[in-house]
């Protein structure tokens, strides 16, 4: 416990989860271009905030749905970085046994459910989640992330209506970084206020700042606290913004350098890292550990994924059903 | 106990909710109105509005929600009202329900069971009359059913529900009054092979569902022509249980496969391929097929009967293998 007491320590907690997810997308694009890791790679920088604050609000009985786009909320929901790293190198050790690479990271035990790569595929899920949990009397709330791309999507408006009128347990998670890959937003919704049309559903919905990790958590909170006492579904549009392009495939010409400049100057790690000297909480010793502890920690992840073992050919067909129980 | 396929699918239903208390259903209209095709009528009177769940007609949504909830330890049985209308949940079932067990690395099953009827017959046009069975019999990860009998009505859903992965059972919309007899205590049937509902020597009729009626009637004619036809039901679309089919090819020697899909790339194209590449130097002539006309299914009765697969032309098929008219 530091000086700093319970505020502090929660403070440094989650600027260590933050530096976790930066740190270990930044390890991913080295390893990229050193052609470790291969497929489609969506990364997570600028946007950690959001899964970090979010995931704060969750227990381990609570439901996690994600997109493509899901390192960040693999490793903020407690999958171990070694579990991440060898999925996308493709090795039996991976979150998937290497069946799903990056886009496709599930993990049973901590009820993280994907890692899903149709954009809005999976609200539905999400709804049935939260579904099954109210039918079997469990107070659990399912966390749905998904980009604003998704909001134009039928899936998005038949899940909303159908989490609203039966009163899912659903924390609906819209990730708002302004571009649906190369798209931005006011050049795909007639109405750009996306909290009106979750509101349109009778939920309650709001927008918050996702790039400050307190704001994010503050939300996160009330909303599932709102959701455990029985009030049905909440939408938090989570304004934020990716730093680097959609994937490593994109040259990113849509968005203008000033735009980028402008969200890197509210980057979610330099905001809290600064909150929390200027509050007294953080000293340069506590940053020098926090990075070095990540650094040991990818470092780790990555000798672990690189020394892991890919499943024999022979297995191919293992798991298009389900295996007898022996 | 004389009974329709309707009764005993809705005598599947009822035992399903009463048995395990996981299982609900869901889908459009199944409770308040009694189900489209009156199969669910009575459940909802008799189970309450949490497991007999109307939905919102939004397809995508109660398929996804029937997935997630599977994961989440239910045992849902949802119900989509025709296989035209699945196609809006296309993305549920073939990118989420037939891929998570694989993708995920075997953690993720998906005990899911969807019912919709399927085919045409009623003058009801190109949008609520299609036969695309076979396109889910085209994806891994599903298993595909087609009762066309009473007792697999009843019994099917049943071995369906034990089964961890995804099922999808294709009702045919012509079935439902067909009556058939049922004992009291029928429990299930098994879902894994296909069935010789006729036996014979000369050739080998291969269908299922809604032409499974109509081959046994062909089978009656030629019967009074002195051509002795084995009629197989196929029962289980995916996996296609080929031991079955083979072993009755290789005594008679000839097949003509009946169905109602449209013949380019589908189910009837399988099955000749499997017989084609595994029992080619048995056959003593090329297999046959009686399929449905390549054309979206027209509203006019005339039309539509000569769009479909008919007696006439599954008795045609067969004098033709045997070198008659």
């Amino acid at each position: 416990m530091s000086a700093a007491g319970d505020a502090g320590e929660h403070g440094l907690h989650l600027l260590r989860e933050l530096v976790r997810i930066r740190r270990f997308e930044e390890r991913c694009v080295e390893l990229y271009s050193a052609a470790e890791i291969r497929g489609f790679v969506h990364l997570y920088i600028g946007e950690e905030a959001v899964a970090v604050g979010v995931m704060q609000c969750l227990t381990a009985d609570d439901a996690v749905v994600a997109t493509y786009r899901e390192h960040g909320h693999a490793l903020a929901r407690g999958i171990p970085a070694r579990a991440v790293m060898a999925e996308m190198y493709g090795r039996v050790e991976g979150s998937s046994r290497g069946r799903g690479g990056s886009m496709h990271i599930f993990d049973r035990a901590r009820r993280f459910y994907g890692g899903n790569a149709i954009v809005g595929g999976g609200l539905p899920v999400a709804a049935g989640l939260a579904l099954a949990d109210h039918m079997q009397g469990r107070a659990g709330v399912t966390a749905c992330f998904f980009g604003e791309g998704a909001v134009a999507e039928g899936e998005f408006h038949e899940t909303m209506n159908l989490a609203a009128l039966w009163r899912l347990p659903v924390l609906f998670c819209c990730e708002n970084n302004l571009y649906a890959m190369g798209t931005a937003l006011d050049r795909s919704e007639s109405e750009t206020n996306l909290a009106y049309k979750a509101a349109a559903y009778e939920m309650p919905a709001w927008a918050v700042d996702g790039m400050d990790v307190l704001a994010v958590e503050e939300a996160a909170a009330r909303a599932t606290t709102e959701i455990r006492g029985g009030g049905g579904p909440v939408f938090l549009e989570l304004r934020t913004y990716r730093f680097r392009a959609h994937s490593m495939y994109d040259p990113d010409r849509y968005r203008a350098k000033e735009e980028i400049e402008a969200w890197r100057a509210r980057d979610p790690v330099a905001l809290l890292r600064d909150r929390l000297r200027t509050d007294g909480i953080l000293t340069e010793e506590d940053l020098e550990s926090i990075e070095a502890e990540v650094a040991a920690e990818i470092d780790d992840a990555v000798a672990f994924a690189g020394a892991g073992t890919f499943e024999p050919v022979e297995d191919l067909t293992r798991f298009v059903y389900s295996e007898p129980v022996t | 106990m004389k009974t329709t396929y309707r009764e005993a699918m809705r005598a599947a239903l009822r035992d399903a909710l009463v048995r395990d208390e996981r299982v609900f259903l869901m889908g459009e209209d199944i409770g308040r109105y009694g189900g489209c095709f009156a199969v669910s009528l009575g459940l909802l009177e008799e189970f309450g509005p949490e497991r007999v769940r109307d939905t919102p007609l939004s397809e995508s949504a109660f398929v996804g929600a029937g997935i997630g909830a599977a994961l989440g330890g239910m045992r849902p049985i949802v119900e989509i009202m025709t296989v035209n209308f699945s196609l809006l949940a296309l993305d549920q079932i073939v990118n989420n329900a037939a891929t998570l067990l694989h993708m995920s690395g075997g953690q993720l099953n998906v005990p899911l069971v969807i019912r919709m009827t399927t085919g045409a017959g009623r003058q009801l046009a190109a949008q609520h009359s299609h036969s695309l069975e076979g396109w889910y019999a085209h994806i891994p990860g599903l298993r595909v059913l087609a009762p066309a009998t009473v007792q697999d009505a009843r019994g099917m859903l049943w071995t369906a529900l034990c089964d961890p992965d995804p099922v999808l059972v294709f009702e045919h919309g012509s079935l439902y009054n067909v009556e058939g007899e049922l004992s009291e205590t029928a429990g299930p049937t098994d879902i894994d092979r296909a069935a010789v509902v006729r036996p014979g020597t000369d050739l080998t009729l291969i269908t299922y569902g809604g032409t499974l009626p109509k081959t046994l009637d062909a089978a009656v004619e030629l019967a009074a022509e002195g051509i002795e036809a084995e009629v197989i039901d196929l029962r289980t679309l995916r996996p296609l249980d080929v031991g079955t089919i083979l072993g009755s090819v290789v005594r008679t020697h000839r097949a003509v496969v009946v169905d109602e899909g449209w013949r380019s790339g589908s189910l009837s194209a399988e099955v000749s391929a499997r017989i084609t590449e595994d029992a080619f130097y048995d056959l003593d002539a090329p297999v046959a097929r009686v399929c449905s006309a390549e054309v979206p299914m027209p509203y006019a009765k005339h039309l539509e009967d000569a769009a479909l697969p008919q007696v006439p032309a599954i008795v045609a098929a067969a004098r033709g293998l045997l070198g008659g008219p």
